[in-house]
């Protein structure tokens, strides 16, 4: 209980300290005068997606803090200028029109889903813009003004289908939401499978935001799947794990995989519906390296001990250290020079080594398969090797 | 197979059924077109969750009944505001129905960015009572989750006090005469206004009791009405907006659709085949399932 | 205004036309035009411009929206569908014409290395190797154009027609149409490899060989947009001046009395909910082609309410009003969410109540009070 409150005394508070200062637009830090670099921030604070997108800004400005803290880039203090998209599209297309072309600013990160930054594409390549995206996606995509933080499809769903065959059984049952992450992922989960020899037992798709699955989940208990490999994303999650834990599934053994529930899900969804399915992500919480224990404990001292921390999260912190090294080795922020460094330019990141690939603007990464506790936190069970990012597979 | 699929119709229904009956009066009855209902099952929602943090606090050996508490609270709270939304805002808006849709959008807008800003932009969790969370075994294959046994029998308990509410006491009396004959009602002397507020009060209480009840299958976040505010628009008129029976009757129908539907079909086919199929419903039967017949 | 050609207001105060308000009244498209292709281009830079011309794009469904709501009071929130409809027409077109010129966009450039240059890159990513048939007609402008203008309104017509014949109407049309309109959002989601998805279709550079980006485009872009809402605002007005206006505001307010009449009262409804459609079209092509997208979360539901908002803050009864409100809504949007990022969406919901409350009429309203002073005063 204390613990909730003082969460939204912090929250009421940093609120009314925004509301205080806010000037036109909201610029962080304030106060500096000298030589400054300016960095967007575009993601949605409002809308439908915000719930995913408003914790991912929070760990922006902390990377941004610790580079300022540390004396800025070439000596430049960072200045975030944060823009809303608003969960939709077209004004995503229009903020990062403006941060470009009005504030000018170095670089941007931002976006969450895959239509906002299809949406923001045009605009980066042709105003010569550069884009940090730190959400895994479906890959299908390289584009010259993006830099992409997190995994792509090839690099946690092959890794995870092979897993589970080898130790979890060989029947699958595929659910996701209705929409290009979850259909792409499936479908390289079930090429993999083929390869492998396992069976499909069913494939489903849901509308985004749908809330009933008890047809799903008959479904489930009349195939009986040695595993449900899960791509359902956003707020249907909750509904997914809460009608799956009432109908005994996850108790009866059969394994549950996530591909889009990090630890920041698990908050809303319940710790005790997700308690013993498993997920695959780049990162958790819970690795132990020095690197990841500076990120967890200035993150929790920044936003209170109670937040918890997720892949994208660290994806967008690291992105933020990413653009600065970069800026730094090529000493200028022209976008092609800042490009051209970032080019096998490795970072001690939270997750362990990742580099970004020579050419594609992937990052090398591992698949990590984690299985999570009651206490909402993941046990790794598996770590891959570093893979290569392939975001456009030849299957 | 079977017996479980029944069931989860009958589970479909009831849910459908709670969330439409609030809006059955409110719009159904008193012609207020709503869209700040999804809202109101949210607020239910975020109610249900305070409950759960005050018991946590205080009471934590009380934990098992405070679901109870949380549904009753989450009627007094949504309809309480209810009230002062209808004295400061809707009772002005009688005579203009369509406009009462502007105003409650923005009032839906402001409510889902005040959830956002001072609870949580995140979902909040929402323990479920451990007596709620087993299973009801039947037979080796054959099994209902408590929670949904649970709602089933909220929805078919609320649908009976609002039944003999509307139709057994004084004020349900009162009610009916004034949304049926505004007019004639006025002229013998019943004060509408006072009428009005708990008739409106009365809706969004129910859609803070199918609010809070819904926190044990699905999220609650400050989005969580947009879920349902269509199917509760599209459940109400399939029905006969003026109809309360019509309501429960779409509901059944609409519940065992979806239900069969996406036991053969994918999700997002079985929607789309769903809106179809009212669609073509409607075309046969205009003025929805259950018309009262009426010379218009 | 318009409100001047309903019966509401039969006689015209012949003295108030010297006043500002009367030549606002009497020359209302004038002001608009004057305000739209003078005044806007020259106070604001290209990107504001830009936005601008989005916000005009939602003023076409709007300008439709009072026609069919306001005077033949059917309410329909499924326009974003048919905004939808010339949106998605324009940007086949538009992404054909991308796709035939291989080094014109990075997406087609990794489609012709996947072997499979000329088709749309979202096709190649969900292995789609032939254009299907439906895509085949978008090559030519000069079958988009007539397919913009013809389909949607077409569509809208039989959609009308049906259900207006069997009585179908009231709240029971909008449901019908607020269903049309999620299914073809999830149609549109489902098929990702014919629509492109959730994610939408972007990525254009040219039109017609035209470079969308460049500053003069851009201006030549704005001023079609204002030119074609300008006539849809007069198409308008000479429907409601004409005898069908008035049959139609006969049918809104007692069908059955104009049916015994003997007009056709469901011919009439389609045909003004087809003309709806038509500006609803003609503003989503537009729309594409300046902000350089079409996706499915401009066809459901949401934006389709939002589209009856922008009527009704302008005064359903008025066709200029409609275009102030879309412009008005909008233009708060980008305001209060660039200077109060927090707390925009606050901004927004009072104002919606704040005109329910004290602007029943919209923007409208405020005009006609102001002439009710005048003539108190005169």
């Amino acid at each position: 209980m204390s613990d909730r409150n003082r969460r939204k005394f912090i929250k009421t508070s940093a609120m009314a300290a925004a509301a205080t200062a806010l000037p036109m637009p909201f610029i962080w830090p304030k106060g500096a005068s000298a030589a400054t670099v300016k960095m967007g921030i575009l993601h949605s604070l409002t809308g439908t997606i915000a719930i995913a997108e408003k914790s991912v800004v929070d760990s922006e400005l902390l990377a941004v803090e610790e580079i300022n803290n540390a004396g800025g880039v070439m000596g430049q203090q960072i200045e975030a200028v944060i823009e809303d998209g608003a969960s939709d599209w077209p004004t995503f297309a229009e903020k990062a029109r403006k941060l470009i072309e009005k504030d000018k600013v170095a670089s941007v990160m931002g976006c969450y889903t895959s239509a906002s930054r299809k949406a923001v594409l045009p605009v980066f390549e042709k105003l010569k813009g550069l884009l940090y995206y730190p959400t895994y996606y479906e890959g299908l995509e390289i584009s010259p003004n993006i830099m992409y933080t997190a995994q792509e499809a090839t690099q946690s769903s092959i890794a995870a289908t092979e897993w589970l065959y080898e130790n979890r059984g060989k029947s699958f049952f595929l659910v996701g939401s209705d929409y290009i992450w979850p259909r792409t992922t499936i479908k390289l989960c079930k090429i993999t499978l083929d390869r492998l020899g396992g069976t499909v037992a069913g494939e489903n798709y849901y509308p985004l935001g749908h809330i009933e699955f008890s047809s799903a989940i008959n479904k489930i208990k009349a195939t009986k799947p040695d595993v449900i490999v899960n791509c359902v994303v956003g707020g249907s999650n909750v509904a997914f794990f809460k009608q799956l834990k009432a109908a005994g599934i996850i108790d009866a053994g059969t394994t549950v995989l996530s591909l889009a529930v990090s630890e920041e899900e698990v908050s809303g969804i319940g710790s005790e519906n997700t308690a013993g399915t498993l997920t695959c992500m780049g990162y958790f919480q819970s690795l132990s390296n020095p690197t990841n224990e500076k990120y967890v404990s200035a993150f929790k001292k920044k936003y209170g001990a109670n937040r918890v921390t997720g892949d994208t999260l660290e994806c967008a912190y690291i992105a933020v250290h990413l653009w600065a090294m970069a800026a730094e080795k090529a000493q200028s922020f022209d976008v092609e020079k800042v490009v051209a460094a970032s080019s096998g330019l490795e970072i001690d990141a939270p997750e362990g080594k990742v580099k970004f690939h020579t050419d594609n603007h992937h990052l090398w990464k591992h698949a990590r398969i984690g299985e999570f506790l009651p206490d909402g936190q993941a046990k790794m069970l598996y770590e891959s090797p570093l893979i290569e990012p392939d975001p456009f597979p030849k299957l | 197979m079977f017996a479980l699929q029944a069931f989860t119709g009958l589970s479909v229904f009831s849910i459908l059924m709670l969330m439409a009956l609030g809006l059955a009066i409110v719009f159904g009855l008193m012609g207020v077109i709503n869209m700040a209902h999804g809202e109101l099952m949210a607020m239910g929602a975020y109610a249900t969750y305070g409950t759960s943090v005050l018991f946590e606090a205080y009471f934590p050996s009380l934990m098992s009944i405070y679901f109870i508490v949380g549904v009753v609270l989450a009627f007094f709270a949504t309809s309480v505001f209810g009230y002062f939304l209808e004295r400061s805002l809707i009772q002005f808006l009688y005579k203009r129905p369509l406009d009462t849709m502007l105003a409650t959008w923005g009032v839906g807008l402001i409510l889902q960015q005040l959830y956002r800003q001072f609870i949580n932009p995140r979902p909040v969790e929402v323990p479920t009572a451990s007596w709620l969370q087993g299973v009801w075994q039947v037979s080796e294959d054959v099994s209902f989750p408590m929670s949904r046994i649970f709602i089933v029998g909220l929805a078919f308990l609320t649908a009976t006090l609002v039944y003999l509410f509307l139709y057994r006491t004084r004020r349900g009396l009162l009610i009916r005469a004034v949304t049926q004959n505004r007019g004639m009602s006025g002229a013998i002397g019943i004060n509408q206004k006072r009428v009005d507020a708990y008739t409106f009060a009365l809706g969004c209480g129910l859609a803070g009791i199918a609010g809070s009840s819904f926190t044990m299958l699905a999220s609650t976040a400050p989005d969580t009405g947009q879920a349902y505010i269509v199917d509760t628009f599209i459940v109400v008129v399939f029905g006969g907006v003026e109809s309360l029976l019509g309501t429960i009757m779409s509901a059944f129908f609409i519940g065992q659709m979806q239900t069969w539907f996406e036991f053969y079909l994918s999700g997002s086919m079985a929607r789309a085949g769903i809106l179809l199929l009212v669609i073509a419903v409607l075309y046969f039967r205009p003025n929805g399932l259950f018309a009262t017949k009426v010379r218009r | 205004m318009d409100k001047a050609a309903t019966t509401e207001k039969p006689e015209f105060n012949p003295t108030l036309a010297s006043t500002a308000v009367g030549m606002l009244e009497r020359f209302g498209v004038v002001v608009l035009g004057v305000l739209l292709l003078l005044v806007v281009p020259l106070s604001l830079d290209v990107f504001r411009l830009g936005l601008a011309a989005k916000y005009l794009c939602f003023a076409f469904p709007a300008v439709g929206i009072v026609l069919i709501w306001g005077y033949g009071g059917i309410l329909s929130l499924g326009q974003g569908m048919f905004f939808g409809m010339g949106s998605y027409m324009m940007a086949m077109f538009l992404k054909l014409e991308s796709a035939a010129n291989p080094d014109s966009s990075s997406g087609t450039a990794l489609s012709a290395f996947f072997g499979a240059a000329g088709l749309p890159d979202f096709m190649v990513w969900n292995s789609i190797e032939e254009l299907p048939w439906f895509w085949e007609p978008f090559h030519h402008v000069w079958i988009t154009i007539p397919a913009i203008i013809i389909l949607p309104p077409l569509v809208a017509f039989i959609l009308g027609y049906v259900n207006f014949r069997n009585r179908v109407g009231g709240v029971y049309f909008t449901i019908v149409t607020l269903a049309i309109a999620a299914i073809m959002a999830i149609v549109i989601i489902g098929q990702q490899g014919y629509t492109g998805g959730i994610n939408g279709i972007t990525d254009f550079k040219t039109f017609m060989g035209l470079d969308l980006d460049n500053d003069t485009a851009k201006y030549v872009m704005y001023f079609i947009t204002v030119v074609l809402l300008l006539l849809a605002v007069l198409v308008g007005r000479f429907i409601l001046k004409s005898l069908l206006g008035r049959v139609l505001v006969a049918i809104r307010d007692q069908e059955d009395r104009a049916r015994f009449s003997g007009y056709d009262s469901a011919m009439f409804k389609a045909f003004v909910f087809a003309v709806g459609a038509l500006f609803a079209s003609v503003g989503g092509a537009m729309f594409t082609i300046q902000v350089g997208l079409a996706s499915p979360s401009l066809v459901g539901i949401v934006p389709s309410i939002e589209m009856v908002i922008y009527a009704a803050v302008g005064g359903r009864l008025s066709l200029i009003g409609a275009v102030y409100g879309a412009f008005l809504v909008n233009g708060a949007k980008t305001f209060f969410s660039e200077n109060f990022v927090e707390y925009w969406t606050y901004f927004i919901g009072a104002l919606y109540v704040f005109v329910v409350m004290f602007l029943p009429l919209g923007l409208a309203g405020i005009l006609d009070k102001l002439r009710d002073v005048g003539k108190r005063s005169g």
